[in-house]
């Protein structure tokens, strides 16, 4: 079974209509990657799987392990294992970061019937992935991303990734705003958690993320719809071509 | 000639001042001032909207009439009262506990008072005669008639003398408990002296024994805070939410004194608190900050006055209330700077987290600035809990209610993190906690 189905997805967004039958199958183990211009609707996909609010659904379905996703609340999917790393990571200032990963992680834990985890087992894990990370530890006694540099914040999301272990990882522009070590740093992250069950798909602009993070296909979007899948090669044929190409075609 | 005193309820009170004279505490001298005192609020009668101080806090509109006097409490009463002060117990204090309005000596305790510290009850003081003690004690300010109506009226209470350089370790925390079923009146009084030079953590809660619903506590604190002698006071009020809670605290401080105070309403059906803070001496310090945590029909008003009367003094009010359902919040905090009152620094700033579309918050801050050399300030917001953090924090895993919770901890935080003793603020904590797991 697919783990991520997205089948003629349409979505409207205060009355107008940003995705326009959009479909999507992403297996186990696979590294997906969507390229295409700005607004093409790519972040819209994403919050719609992570069942962002304000969103409307006006056809189509997502099914996560054959399971209809539209139907859960944003934090049942995530303890079902749906990540989002979002694109703008936002600022919560008086919650520190420690307390948010350890209630976040209860949370979902709790939702699928498991233990709680420890204080001091929590702390241990969160440890160590930071430090994976290179995620400095007075860090996660701050406000969660409050204060934090753009790289700092991604960062942060991968280390989420990494804590809650999810089967699917959407990264919404995860290279933006890192720098090059930074990149290179978080994509380890990433690859690490490259698994024959877990499944990625990797929104990106630029094909020097795919260098590291190696795709088994690449889409293209654009105008809402997916106009073109293909194998890796085929980002590097956008890097040289652009989308103009694809815009017609949408 | 004030029509609405003659009312059925103000007679039924004037008729219920007569029968309880006998119970009062306190002859001549002290009787005459009560005497004075019930006129005064007979002549007001109970506060309306048409009263500006009293504007968003219709009491004869919420509370219609004052209940007769609660009778003095029995075994059964003491009994449950206990139990009530037992699940609210604070590690590591001395506790001075009013069960309906009468010192319960058994529930308290003053064994092995400190040097320089000396506890009574009020209806002691007041029956020794006690000259100057007994006046400074029931003292009133008679344009109000709430705290007019507390002085004609109360019962019993605490009076604390804390000597000069004395520095108690142990906090003192009165507890205020009612243990009747049947609705009635309590009317409590207390008295904080500190010496020059003393220190002081003073707690004070507010508590329904079981069953105990809609009962009026009606209390006052009259404080004063000697030449750099430093208070600090928590006040947490956890009545029952049928119940009325109407308060009032008179600080002044000397010379270089600290007043730290904060307070936290999440109980009570309508509370009034009305705070009043003199910076009477120079270089003195004080910080207020309040939460309410409300819901349902609840009604909480915090009313400050803050008056610089002397130059070099500074003042901060940091004000939170996260408000639920169709519960109404209101702050009103006045800063006045007496013309003398220069290098004043006074700043307040609150703010409100409404959480329902019928929840109401209002805040009215006003600055009376006599003085030319002064920096003083206020800022006031009122908003809804953030729509994008939530989303962030639920797309983690956290269902709504305990994002939310989250969110409000952090949002009331910034008021707690402002209480000196670790173990009060744990406390502070412990009480939000209970009411964000209840609405949950
Ligand atoms: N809340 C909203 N209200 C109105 N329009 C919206 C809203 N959210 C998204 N849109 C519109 O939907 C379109 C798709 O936006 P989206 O953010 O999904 O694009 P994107 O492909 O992620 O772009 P980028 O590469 O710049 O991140 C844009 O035209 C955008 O303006
Ligand atoms: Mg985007």
């Amino acid at each position: 079974m697919s783990l991520l189905e997205v089948k003629d997805l349409q979505v409207r967004v205060e009355e107008r209509e940003i995705l326009h039958g959009l479909s999507l199958t992403v297996n186990p183990g696979q590294v997906h990657a969507i390229m295409g211009p700005n607004g093409s609707g790519k972040s819209t996909l994403s919050h719609v799987i992570a069942g962002k609010p304000g969103y409307e659904v006006t056809g189509g379905q997502i099914l996560f392990k054959g399971e209809d996703l539209l139907e859960m609340e944003p934090n049942e999917r995530a303890a079902k294992g749906v990540f989002l790393a979002f694109q703008y990571p936002v600022e919560i200032p008086g919650v520190t970061t420690w307390n948010f990963l350890h209630a976040a992680l209860n949370a979902q834990r709790k939702a699928r019937g498991e233990d709680e985890i420890s204080s001091p087992a929590f702390l241990k894990k969160v440890r160590e992935v930071a430090k994976s990370l290179n995620i400095p530890q007075d860090m996660l006694k701050r406000g969660v991303n409050v204060g934090f540099s753009g790289g700092e914040k991604k960062r942060n999301e991968i280390l989420q990734m990494a804590l809650f272990e999810p089967a699917v990882c959407i990264l919404d522009e995860m290279d933006s705003g890192l720098d090059i070590d930074a990149l290179r740093i978080a994509a380890d992250g990433v690859n690490a958690l490259r698994s024959p069950e877990r499944a990625m798909v990797v929104i990106t602009h630029y094909q020097r993320l795919l260098n590291y993070i190696v795709p088994d296909v690449v889409h293209v979007m654009s105008k809402g719809r997916v106009v073109k899948s293909g194998g890796k090669e085929l980002a590097l044929e956008l890097e040289e071509s652009g989308y103009a190409q694809f815009e017609d075609a949408a | 000639m004030n029509v609405v005193a003659k009312t059925e309820t103000g007679r039924a009170l004037s008729d219920a001042f007569a029968v309880a004279r006998d119970r009062l505490p306190g002859k001549g001298k002290i009787a005459d001032q009560r005497r004075q005192a019930f006129d005064a609020y007979e002549r007001l009668g109970l506060p309306h909207r048409r009263i500006e101080d009293w504007k968003y806090t219709d009491l004869r509109a919420l509370m219609r009439e004052v209940l007769p006097l609660a009778p003095a409490p029995d075994a059964a009463a003491l009994g449950r009262a206990a139990a009530a002060v037992k699940l609210r117990a604070i590690d590591g204090v001395r506790r001075l506990v009013l069960v309906d309005g009468a010192f319960a000596a058994d529930l308290s305790d003053l064994g092995n008072l400190d040097k320089g510290l000396t506890i009574r009850p009020l209806r002691e003081v007041l029956d020794a005669g006690d000259g100057a003690l007994s006046t400074q004690a029931i003292a009133t300010d008679v344009s109000n008639p709430m705290i007019a109506l507390n002085g004609a009226m109360a019962t019993d209470g605490v009076v604390i003398e804390v000597a000069d350089g004395t520095v108690l370790v142990q906090p003192l925390h009165i507890v205020h408990v009612a243990s009747g079923t049947a609705p009635a009146s309590m009317f409590t009084r207390s008295l904080l002296r500190l010496g020059r030079d003393a220190g002081v953590t003073l707690v004070e809660s507010y508590l329904a024994g079981e069953g105990a619903k809609a009962y009026q506590a009606h209390d006052g604190l009259i404080v004063s805070i000697g030449d750099n002698a430093r208070l600090d006071h928590v006040r947490l009020i956890e009545d029952s939410v049928d119940a009325f809670n109407i308060s009032s605290a008179t600080v002044s401080l000397g010379a270089h004194a600290h007043f730290n105070t904060f307070g936290l309403t999440s109980g009570g059906h309508v509370s009034r608190y009305q705070l009043t803070v003199t910076c009477a001496g120079e270089g003195s310090k004080v910080e207020t900050n309040g939460v309410n945590l409300i819901n349902g029909t609840q009604h909480a008003d915090t009313t400050l006055f803050m008056d610089h009367a002397v130059p070099h003094c500074a003042s901060r009010e940091i004000f939170r209330a996260v408000v639920d359902d169709r519960a109404h919040s209101v702050f009103q905090g006045r800063i006045i700077v007496r013309p003398d009152a220069q290098k004043t620094d006074a700043k307040m700033m609150t703010r409100a987290l409404l959480l329902s579309d019928d929840a109401e918050a209002d805040n009215k801050p006003e600055l009376e600035i006599f003085a030319d050399d002064v920096t003083c300030g206020h800022g006031a917001t009122t908003g809804a809990l953030d729509e994008s953090l939530l989303f962030y924090m639920r797309a983690r895993g956290l269902p709504e209610k305990e994002a939310q919770a989250l969110l409000i901890q952090a949002f009331v935080g910034e008021a707690i993190e402002s209480i000196a003793s670790d173990a009060l603020r744990e406390v502070a904590i412990a009480t939000a906690q209970r009411w964000l797991e209840a609405r949950a």
